[in-house]
């Protein structure tokens, strides 16, 4: 086994387009990591770098300690497994698991024994002898994986295997990637758009955009103290709100004129300067509870989710989106006093976006 | 959608009959033709039901040919199934191995490479015919299978044929061959070529169809006899000056030269139809 290391790696396209901007990242030996971010972030291109099907413009990739910068795709000792299973139409599903290993001249026995074991841990037994046309969905996406699993590889790379799959499908097919990968012990990188797969898959959560790394970290750690606006509105259903505000003082900012106390807030803001406040639909409560500050909403209408409703409405004229467990708040409220624990309120520099928390 | 009323109906089929009639009849006089001897024939008055003279116009028209041209069908046969097989097997060959360059690899002048061989279907053999003659006779390649050939081969609709189909082709295809340890060879050879049978079934037809008509070229080419296609035999049979054109030898000879064609036709219909309306994937 072994991590991977990126090192200031740049992808330039033709035409001077820079799709990777010098992105360093450290993933440990068996972890899970996944890179997540809006179509066009450069995720995937990164995660193509790794697989060696894109040229490296700058920077250095490890696997393990070799640098892998020149290396073909088979040497890096890595499998990947495809948005569209790329399973090969013509040959059986033991041919589609067995080619990597025949490529690379392992003996008969050998693949046969590797191919069998991987069947068998992803159910796909009784169908070793069909062409991939003759599966489902589900099945296919096994089979990409099988062939991942039997070249024993340091390194899986997934580029949004789920996608193509129904949801239901999709939760299922997660479950079992993730307990694979826990099993297998396997440095695993994968790519997604879906905020749901990176947040119960990951280990080491990458939050990208615009080419560059937004923020690392795990899971609860992005979702709970995001470094940046884009990581809070990003990560999070519904996304987190955003309301101009302004610094009154240590701990505390006002928004339309009405005061929220802030745990988490860098010192020596100067008082009446510009600031983003964060809030997410789900931290705010209805009705004013003590020791918190609140704030007032007008209600325009109510998203029923079943188990929650969403209240779209305004806050001091921005548009602002409060949860609440279905039956805690009339669905015709027309105005809700929200109260507000100090705790999660996140606050942005309006300029650079970054967050001003404490250090 | 089409209405189906049986007046409808009747009318559909009967148009189809009148067509395959108009298709098929010269070919049943032919083959009607190649039963009689020369008289009945040459006197006009040959009847449309079977004659009995089948098998020795066979027999004669096979092993020994006509009274003028003296080279056996089955002779001039064999030098024609072997000029359109070398047509087919090397014009799929050639356009194959072009389209995988011009789709796979990324080289200086791909484009400029791509539109030359696109042009060349401007370019078909009766408009280069001297050119090239002078240099199938500069090789001193006159009167050889090679020569006879090679010529035809270049093919710019098979190209083009192979590269439409490489493009539906996903890329993931190429990138998971990689990251499984296939080279460039192994690629074509485990992936694109089980791939593409469709394809080369259809070319392969369409391409041994045109080998085997091909008059133009080996009537210049070829001045031996030994070396005559049956398609330039059946047209020495039939241009006499001085006797009387043995017109059952003759027919008897076009049935002969419309089997192989046919029997190609029959046999891959059904891979060649799919080559051409479907891609596998």
């Amino acid at each position: 086994m072994a991590g991977v290391t990126l090192d200031t790696v740049r992808k330039i396209y033709a035409g001077n387009v820079e799709a990777v901007k010098g992105v360093s990242l450290g993933i440990e030996d068996g972890s899970f990591c996944v890179l997540v971010g809006p179509s066009g972030c450069g995720k995937s291109t990164l995660l193509r770098m790794i697989a060696g099907l894109e040229t490296i413009s700058g920077g250095d990739i490890k696997i393990g300690d070799r640098v892998v910068n020149q290396v073909e795709p088979a040497d890096r000792d890595i499998a990947m497994v495809f948005q569209n299973y790329a399973l090969y139409p013509h040959m059986s599903v033991y041919d589609n698991m067995a080619y990597g290993l025949k490529n690379r001249k392992t003996p008969k026995d050998e693949i046969d024994k590797r191919v069998k074991e991987a069947a068998r841990i992803l159910a796909i037994e009784p169908f070793l002898e069909r062409k991939p046309r003759a599966l489902s969905g589900g099945q296919r996406q096994r089979v990409a994986m099988g062939r991942a699993i039997v070249r024993k590889p340091q390194v899986f790379l997934f580029d949004e295997p789920l996608s193509n799959l129904d949801a239901k499908l999709r939760v299922q097919m997660r479950v079992e990637i993730k307990r694979l990968q826990k099993a297998l012990g396997v440095t695993s990188v994968y790519v997604t758009h879906d905020q749901v797969e990176a947040m119960t898959l990951s280990d080491k959560l990458v939050v990208m955009s615009g080419g560059q790394i937004e923020q690392v970290g795990t899971p609860s750690e992005v979702y709970r103290r995001p470094e940046t606006r884009f990581v809070a509105t990003f990560i999070g259903s519904p996304p987190m709100n955003i309301l101009p505000g302004k610094v009154e003082g240590p701990g505390r900012v006002s928004v339309g004129g009405q005061t929220i106390s802030v745990t988490d807030m860098r010192e020596g803001l100067s008082v009446g300067s510009a600031i983003e406040v964060g809030l997410r639909p789900e931290d705010v409560q209805a009705g004013g509870a003590s020791g918190s500050s609140s704030i007032s909403m007008d209600v325009d209408f109510v998203e029923e989710l079943g188990a929650t409703q969403l209240f779209h409405g305004k806050v001091a004229g921005t548009e602002f989106v409060v949860q609440a467990s279905t039956g805690q708040i009339a669905a015709d409220t027309r105005k809700l006093t929200l109260s507000i624990d100090p705790a999660n309120v996140h606050l942005f520099d309006p300029q650079t976006t970054k967050r001003l928390g404490r250090d | 959608m089409v209405e189906n009323r049986p007046f409808t109906q009747f009318m559909a089929y009967l148009t189809l009959v009148i067509g395959v009639i108009i298709v098929a009849f010269p070919v049943y006089l032919a083959i009607m033709a190649s039963t009689f001897d020369t008289a009945t024939i040459i006197n006009g008055n040959m009847p449309l039901t079977p004659g009995d003279q089948a098998g020795e116009n066979y027999t004669r028209a096979l092993f020994y040919g006509g009274k003028l041209a003296r080279e056996p069908v089955s002779m001039m046969m064999m030098n024609s199934m072997i000029m359109a097989l070398g047509i087919a097997f090397g014009k799929i060959l050639i356009s194959i191995l072009s389209a995988y360059a011009v789709v796979y690899f990324k080289f200086p002048f791909r484009k400029t490479a791509f539109w030359v061989i696109f042009i060349t279907l401007m370019l078909p053999v009766e408009v280069r015919i001297y050119p090239t003659y002078k240099i199938v006779a500069d090789l001193g390649l006159l009167d050889t299978y090679t020569g006879l050939i090679m010529p035809l081969i270049a093919s710019a609709t098979g190209t083009l044929l192979f590269r439409q189909f490489f493009m539906t082709i996903p890329d993931e295809l190429l990138e998971a061959s990689k990251i499984d340890g296939a080279g460039a060879f192994r690629f074509f050879k485990d992936t694109l070529l089980p791939l593409s049978i469709t394809t080369i079934s259809a070319l392969f037809v369409i391409q041994f169809i045109y080998g085997w008509n091909q008059y133009l070229w080996p009537l210049l080419i070829t001045t031996k006899s030994s070396m005559q296609t049956i398609v330039i035999g059946i047209k020495k049979m039939i241009t006499t000056t001085d006797a009387l054109t043995e017109w059952q030898i003759a027919m008897t000879t076009a049935v002969l030269a419309m089997v192989p064609p046919v029997l190609v036709v029959i046999f891959m219909q059904r891979l060649f139809v799919k080559g051409l309306v479907e891609t596998e994937k």
